[in-house]
């Protein structure tokens, strides 16, 4: 028989709202983990998920309590034990890897210096024993010549680094269980296939069993055993990794994986209504109801149980998975987006160069650029009037730092900007009338920043309608309604303040105050990183309806390769601010060609247990860009020797009209990746 | 698409807004006590020309020093004038002139500290480094030479006061700034093109509006103390005129044998103080901006 190494019982947590209404963010939970096993827990935020990782280390977060049901753990319920008693689980027994180890690493202490701490409080090893430990701690977690790290400090490190010394540092203690709550969330495609690959060595090397928190299905299908879907504070849907994300027989499964965009599906994926409902606003019926396109009118007045299905050996709480269960196989279906492409340029950078380092005085007195070596560098990108482009590459591949560069944020170092074939851009806000500043417009990342929380949605739209066409009075009302139509928000939507709306409505008045100023490009940086998944696919799709309707240009940056290859037409990827490749995005995608971009594609993870990641070069960061050569000679798992290093590489141009910076020529790149 | 009632806010007048906040200070017992201190000083100051039994000025020999009675509550002073029409009268001149310096210290160093924050750079720089200078000068003996030089009327100490006292609310303020100016809905604007002047007040001024406001409320009961620093030394109000830290410095000397011509003005002074303080907590909290982790400046 299997050992069970934890187990919830009908667990609820909540907390009291100002009017004394107990508020419940879990709701009944009942689950096992086994011992060796790895189950992922996933859900949009807000669904519980994280609250339910903690509440299995006996951890209640501030202001929320423990209303019924138990966490049983070597048969002690850990939410009525006393700290003292915890204080000897945790990390001993249980241990948890945090989302940000950036953050949750003590920055003036070494490495070596908090993986010991971690010893000595988790572990009966003496002294000569512990350093011991440290570098085989280090070297567990793959982190090159353990010996040095161990000296360094947390920010001498990469993100991908110190994610590996917070596995190694869990692991200090042996612990029957690791919590690991999205602990790659923050990290490069790269880096985060090659820890989701570290961290399935470990749980296969040690037998430790993992609880892997994460909102992304493609990190949790690579890892677990068994999969627990979570929605609105109850568990709907829990069973083996392989059938979930197979076979979905839950309409939130089906409606969330029918909504991921996928490497292999050229077009926008369908998006699910709605979103999910606030905790406490629950009363009755499924908590999926006013989502469901399988639901019925019991759905409405009775919430289903969670049910056992043996065959299957999943638990469902769904009336109609019947419906589902006979043509369940997710096939997906892709809006084709529609391409107004024209033949007209409309954005032109030319020998585009952008630095950070301040100049050095001499210079500023002689009037001289000093950096020769600047962050961004010979950037060329034509952009045609209607079209999508998208910038890619790894943080710090200088994407963002482009964009601010259009946008008139950031002083370029050298290079022009060109609109419309004949208007010079400045790069500075200040050297712009006010007609160029309204031709551009940004959509930010996170629209909890890009909104002032004291407007009103209102107030957010009108400020660009009076700032460029003086719009007053009932017109500038008018105007502000049909935007909000336009973005599928209703008239009511003008008295609220962004507080008061969801992820996906605020970006949808990000996008419309955008579209506010009739603009000719927009600039997206990341728009839909920050959101759910499930709403992630609506607000693509919204946009390129509005850029269908409009005809407007978009630049789109993304470190999400799925996400570029539903919305864009063409895409440029960049690696340390120099350009590796431009051309349309279906020949990018097929035959990817620059070593580089083989690396970004292969390690996306898709929620499809079938398809590894594939690792081709080391996942290490360079801070710098190198002085002369090729830009990716530090990574490149095909490099050719001192002409790589040596020289930039030229552009080759394909039959396709993709080109690639590279010494490799043409036919041996292809050849090669096709084998 | 719905939200449930408990998510639902709808946009409130400014009226009733304030009116909520008032309650939510009030619901807090340290709130209601600096409340009702407060607003029983602000009635007193406003009424007490009309219920003062005595005339302030009036002196009398044959009345020197008598102690507390029913004919004299508090009892009297050296020169045999009515401790408690003093006392009701003393907080006037103090609670005007530091409210009108609040508000000046409120203004520019408010105003000052967003622009400095905002426009960041050299700008920045060296109008800090003037704040910063003016800090290290013992404001006292500035005070001293302004008042010296031109006099104790209410035109020069309102302005010098507000001016000294702002110095702390530009740092406050430039602090503020910087928390917001990073947010994405200030880039937002500035790539839109609106104006350093429309940034600063539909932008900025809503979210840092609160701390200023905390910090001014702050900055007032310092300033109460400051002032009645100045009347004790014989820089502020001049006599006969009544006010507590100048009684307090007249009655210095007797307190041994007549405690009850200093002991009114103190319990007077501090339990303003005190009330403005407990205020300004009360009022942090219920916007939801904890003083406690911020050290004063």
């Amino acid at each position: 028989m299997i050992e069970i190494i934890q187990k919830v019982k009908n667990l609820s947590i909540g907390f009291k709202s100002k009017k004394g209404e107990e508020i419940l963010i879990l709701r009944n939970i009942t689950t096992n983990i086994k011992k060796g096993e790895t189950v992922g827990i996933v859900g949009e935020s807000g669904s519980g998920k994280s609250t339910l990782a903690l509440a299995m280390m006996g951890y209640v977060k501030h202001g929320l309590y423990t209303i019924g049901g138990e966490c049983e753990f070597n048969s002690s319920n850990l939410l009525k034990m006393k700290n003292r008693d915890l204080e000897k689980i945790r990390g001993r027994k249980i241990a948890m890897i945090p989302q940000n180890a950036g953050q949750a690493l003590t920055p003036n202490l070494k490495i070596g210096y908090q993986i010991d701490e971690a010893l000595q409080l988790h572990s009966d090893l003496k002294e000569e024993e512990r350093e011991q430990k440290i570098s085989e701690l280090l070297n567990k977690v793959r982190l090159p010549s353990p010996e040095t790290i161990a000296l360094r400090y947390p920010h001498e490190l990469s993100g991908g680094q110190q994610q590996r010394v917070a596995v190694a540092m869990a692991l200090a203690g042996t612990p029957d269980l690791l919590l690991l709550d999205e602990p790659t969330t923050g990290l490069d495609v790269t880096t985060q296939a090659h820890v989701l690959e570290l961290l399935n060595f470990i749980a296969k090397d040690t037998g430790t069993s993992m609880v892997y928190v994460s909102h992304d299905l493609g990190a949790i299908a690579q890892v677990s055993d068994r999969i627990i879907v979570m929605y609105s504070g109850e568990i709907v849907l829990e069973g083996p990794s392989r059938d979930i994300l197979k076979k979905p027989i839950h309409p939130y499964t089906y409606g969330l994986l029918k909504s991921i965009p996928k490497l292999s599906l050229a077009g926008l994926p369908q998006s699910m209504p709605g979103s999910q409902p606030q905790p406490g606003t629950m009363h009755r019926g499924c908590s999926f109801f006013d989502r469901c396109n399988f639901s019925e009118e019991k759905c409405k007045n009775n919430s289903p149980q969670l049910e056992y299905l043996e065959e299957l050996k999943t638990s469902i709480r769904c009336f109609n998975y019947k419906s589902l269960m006979n043509d369940s196989q997710v096939n997906q279906t892709v809006n084709k987006i529609k391409t107004s492409l024209q033949d007209k340029e409309i954005l032109n950078l030319s020998e585009v160069s952008i630095s950070y380092a301040k100049q050095k005085l001499l210079d500023q007195v002689l009037n001289r650029i000093s950096d020769d070596n600047p962050t961004v560098k010979d950037i060329n990108i034509n952009i045609k009037k209607g079209e999508t482009i998208a910038l890619v590459g790894e943080s710090g591949s200088g994407k963002s730092t482009i964009l601010k560069s259009i946008a008139g944020l950031l002083r370029t170092k050298g290079g022009i900007i060109k609109f419309d074939q004949d208007r010079n851009l400045s790069s500075d806000l200040k050297e712009r009338d006010p007609n160029d500043l309204r031709i551009i417009q940004l959509i930010f990342q996170n629209p909890d920043e890009s909104l002032n929380p004291n407007h009103t949605v209102e107030e957010i739209i009108a400020q660009p309608l009076k700032l460029y066409f003086g719009l007053k009075g009932e017109e500038l009302k008018k105007n502000i309604i049909d935007l909000l139509q336009k973005v599928r928000l209703g008239e009511f939507y003008m008295s609220r303040y962004p507080r008061q709306l969801s992820g996906g409505e605020k970006q949808r008045v990000a996008v419309a105050r955008a579209f506010a100023a009739k603009p000719d490009i927009i600039l997206c940086d990341e728009v839909t990183s920050a959101l759910d998944v499930s709403v992630q696919a609506a607000v693509l799709n919204l946009l390129q309806q509005l850029k269908e309707d409009f005809g407007t240009t978009y630049i789109f940056v993304s470190h999400d390769l799925a996400v570029v290859r539903a919305i864009s037409d063409r895409v440029a990827v960049l690696y340390q601010g120099r350009l590796c490749e431009v051309g349309p995005s279906k020949d990018v995608y097929q035959f990817p060609s620059h070593p580089y971009t083989e690396v970004l594609l292969g390690a996306v993870l898709e929620p499809d247990p079938d398809i590894k990641p594939k690792l081709v070069a080391e996942d290490i960061v360079e801070e710098k860009p190198p002085q002369k050569g090729c830009s990716f000679q530090g990574r490149c798992s095909r490099i050719l020797g001192d002409i790589c290093k040596n020289e930039i590489p030229p552009w080759q141009i394909t039959n396709s009209g993709n080109s690639i910076r590279c010494h490799i020529p043409l036919k041996e790149l292809q050849k090669d990746q096709i084998n | 698409m719905k939200l449930d009632n408990i998510y639902q806010e709808e946009k409130k007048s400014n009226f009733a807004k304030v009116a909520e906040i008032i309650i939510t200070m009030a619901s807090r017992p340290s709130g209601f006590i600096g409340l009702s201190i407060l607003i029983f000083h602000v009635v007193l100051a406003f009424i007490s020309p009309y219920i003062a039994p005595y005339d302030f000025k009036a002196i009398n020999p044959t009345l020197m020093l008598q102690a507390p009675s029913a004919e004299y509550w508090f009892g009297t002073d050296d020169l045999g004038r009515d401790v408690f029409t003093r006392t009701i009268l003393g907080g006037r001149t103090a609670l005007t002139i530091t409210f009108f310096g609040s508000l000046i210290a409120l203004l520019w160093g408010g105003l000052l500290g967003i622009f400095c924050g905002l426009v960041g750079g050299k700008t920045d720089d060296i109008v800090m480094r003037i704040v910063d200078a003016f800090l290290s000068i013992p404001w006292i003996l500035a005070m001293l030479l302004i008042v010296s030089l031109l006099g104790t009327s209410t035109e020069v100490l309102i302005p010098a006061l507000g001016f000294f006292y702002g110095k702390g609310i530009v740092r406050v303020a430039r602090a503020a700034t910087h928390d917001v100016i990073a947010k994405d809905f200030i880039v937002s604007a500035r790539a839109r093109g609106h104006s350093n002047f429309s940034i600063i007040w539909n932008e900025i001024i809503p979210n840092v509006r609160d701390a200023i406001l905390v910090e001014g409320a702050m900055r007032w009961s310092w300033m109460l103390l400051g002032f009645s620093s100045l009347s004790f030394l014989g820089f502020g109000v001049s006599p006969p005129t009544p006010d507590w830290g100048l009684m307090i410095s007249n009655a210095r000397g007797l307190m041994s044998f007549a405690y009850w011509s200093v002991i009114a003005p103190i319990v007077g002074l501090s339990s303003l103080i005190i009330g403005i303080n407990l205020t300004a907590d009360a009022f942090a909290k219920a916007l939801g901006i904890d003083r406690s982790t911020k050290a004063p400046v």
